[in-house]
C-alpha cells in the first residue's frame, strides 16, 4: 500500500467507477431537470436499494435485484397516466421502508442497508466498473441525438407523435438510461450521494450560463469537481464518503449566489427589451 | 386516421367525435386546403383543444375519421405554455427545435434569440413559440389561442407573420378573439358549446 492512500491500487477501481459515474449522473440529471422529473430519481434510488438488499437476502446479486426492482418502478412509472412528484415520493418511502425492514432479515443487514441509503464507494469491484463503462459509453454514443429529441418533445409535447415519428426509440433509451444510472450509482455510491448527483449539478449549471450544451458541460464539471475533492477528502481524513460528497455538492450550491452577479453585470429589463424587440404598436385589436 | 383524401385537401373532418375518456365534441366536420387560414371559434369548453389534439394524436376519435395528406408535416402552437423558471436553453435553441431557421426570426425578435428561456416574459417566450411553428418547414400550423398573454406591440407581430406566412402553408387557428379571426382567417368553423 502506498503512503497516501489516494494512490493506493485498491481505491483504483473505486476512483474510476465513481468518476464514470459522476459524469453520467450529472448529463442525466440536467435531463431530469429539463423534464421536471428530477425528483423520480430518489424515487428510483430507494427502489434500487430495496431490490439490492432483497437481493442479499435471497443470496443473488445485488445489481440484478436492483436492476429488476428499479425496472419494475420504470415500468409503472411509464405505464400510468400522469405520474408526478406525489408518486415519486410514494416510490422512495415504499423503497426506504422495504430496504430497512429487508434489512432486519439476514446478518448485518441492517448496516448493508444503511451502506446502500447513506452510501460508500471502497466497495465497488470490476462488474461495476465494467457497467459504469457501459453505461458512460453509451450515454456519449446518444447524447447529441436524444438531448434534441427530449427538447423537443418538453416544449412541443405532440410533436413527434403529429409528425409520425416513432416515440418509442427516444422514450426507451432515456428510462433505460435513467434506470440504469440510477441503479449502478445506487449500488456503487449509495441511494442519496447518487441522487446528490442528480440533482445538484444541474440545478447549479442551469443558472450560471446560457445555452443548453453550455450548462450540460458545466453541469458535468461541477459534478466532477464535487466527487474528486470528495474523494480525497473522504479518505484523507477517513470519513464516510457519501455524506462527504453530498455535503460537497450542498456547499457547491451556493456557487447559485453567483447568477446574481450575472444579472448586475449583463443588465436587460422587460420594458428595455419590449422597446427593443417590438415595433410600435397600432392597438389594432385591442380597440374592437 | 385515413390517409386518403382528395388532392386540394390537407386535411378533413368527417363527423369527427373527439375526446379523452369519453367524447367532448363533435360531430365536426371541416376541411383545410392548402394556404388556407381556417379559424375554429366557439366557447369556452367548447372543445377547440381536443380537436387540434385529435389532429396531433392526443386525443381519441370516437367516432368519424380524420383524414390527412400523406407525409402531412405539422406544428402545433399549445394553449397556455410553461416557461421553465430556471433552464439555460436560448430562445434560438428552442427556436430552431422545430426546425425553424432562428436567422429568418422576424427581426424584432432577434434581440430575443440569444436570451435564456428564463430571462423572458410569459408573452415574448409565447411569442418565441408561435414563430418557431409559423416558421418551421411544415404544411400545417395549428395553434391554439395565440393571442393569449401578448400586448398590443406583440399582437401586431403576430398578425405580420400571419399574414406574409409561405402562401403554401396552412393554419388551423383557434381562438375567441372573434376579431383576429375576422381579420385573418380564410373561413370560419363555429363550435357550440
Amino acid at each position: 500500500m502506498s503512503e497516501w492512500p489516494l494512490f493506493d491500487p485498491i481505491f483504483r477501481i473505486p476512483f474510476f467507477t465513481g468518476l464514470l459515474l459522476t459524469v453520467s449522473l450529472s448529463l442525466i440529471g440536467a435531463w431530469l431537470r429539463m423534464r421536471n422529473e428530477w425528483l423520480a430519481a430518489l424515487g428510483l434510488s430507494h427502489m434500487a436499494a430495496a431490490g439490492g438488499i432483497a437481493a442479499a437476502v435471497l443470496h443473488i446479486p445485488p445489481l440484478a435485484g436492483a436492476f429488476t426492482a428499479t425496472g419494475l418502478a420504470t415500468c409503472a412509472r411509464v405505464a400510468l397516466p400522469r405520474v408526478g412528484n406525489s408518486h415519486y415520493g410514494i416510490m422512495m418511502l415504499a423503497g426506504w421502508s422495504f430496504t430497512f425492514i429487508m434489512g432486519s432479515y439476514m446478518d448485518h443487514g441492517f448496516v448493508v442497508a444503511e451502506t446502500l441509503v447513506r452510501g460508500q464507494l471502497y466497495f465497488t469491484y470490476a462488474p461495476h466498473l465494467l457497467g459504469a463503462l457501459v453505461l458512460f459509453a453509451v450515454l456519449l454514443a446518444l447524447v447529441s441525438w436524444l438531448s434534441p429529441k427530449l427538447l423537443t418533445a418538453r416544449f412541443f409535447p405532440d410533436y413527434h407523435q403529429a409528425n409520425r415519428i416513432p416515440v418509442w426509440p427516444y422514450a426507451t433509451a432515456y428510462h433505460a438510461l435513467v434506470m440504469a444510472a440510477t441503479v449502478l450509482g445506487t449500488i456503487s455510491m449509495g441511494a442519496f450521494p447518487a441522487f446528490a448527483l442528480l440533482f445538484i449539478p444541474s440545478w447549479i449549471g442551469f443558472v450560471l450560463v446560457d445555452g443548453w450544451n453550455r450548462s450540460l458541460r458545466l453541469s458535468v464539471c461541477i459534478g466532477v469537481t464535487a466527487y474528486i475533492i470528495s474523494f480525497a477528502l473522504a479518505m484523507m481524513v477517513d470519513l464516510p464518503f457519501g455524506p462527504v460528497l453530498t455535503a460537497m455538492l450542498v456547499c457547491m450550491s451556493s456557487l447559485r449566489l453567483l447568477t446574481a452577479l450575472r444579472r448586475q453585470s449583463t443588465p436587460v429589463s422587460g420594458d428595455e427589451l419590449q422597446r427593443n424587440y417590438l415595433p410600435p404598436a397600432t392597438e389594432k385589436f385591442r380597440s374592437r | 386516421m385515413n390517409d386518403a383524401l382528395h388532392a386540394h385537401e390537407l386535411l378533413s373532418f368527417d363527423e369527427v367525435v373527439a375526446g379523452y375518456t369519453s367524447p367532448v365534441v363533435g360531430p365536426v366536420s371541416f376541411e383545410v386546403g392548402p394556404g388556407e387560414i381556417v379559424g375554429l371559434s366557439g366557447p369556452n369548453g367548447s372543445g377547440k383543444s381536443t380537436i387540434l389534439r385529435a389532429i396531433t394524436g392526443q386525443s381519441r376519435i370516437f367516432a368519424g375519421e380524420v383524414r390527412r395528406m400523406q407525409r402531412l408535416r405539422i406544428t402545433h402552437q399549445w394553449q397556455r405554455p410553461e416557461l421553465p423558471p430556471e433552464l439555460a436553453l436560448l430562445a434560438r435553441e428552442l427556436y430552431a427545435l422545430t426546425g425553424a431557421d432562428p436567422d429568418s426570426a422576424p427581426e424584432h425578435l432577434r434581440s430575443l434569440m440569444s436570451l435564456p428561456l428564463n430571462r423572458l416574459s410569459g408573452g415574448q417566450f409565447q411569442m418565441i413559440q408561435s414563430m418557431a411553428c409559423l416558421n418551421a418547414p411544415v404544411d400545417l400550423v395549428l395553434m391554439d389561442e395565440p393571442t393569449n398573454n401578448l400586448d398590443g406591440r406583440a399582437l401586431e407581430l403576430l398578425s405580420q407573420m400571419l399574414k406574409t406566412k409561405a402562401p403554401s402553408k396552412s393554419v388551423l387557428l383557434v381562438s375567441h378573439e372573434k376579431a383576429f379571426l375576422q381579420d385573418h382567417c380564410t373561413r370560419f368553423v363555429e363550435m357550440d358549446a
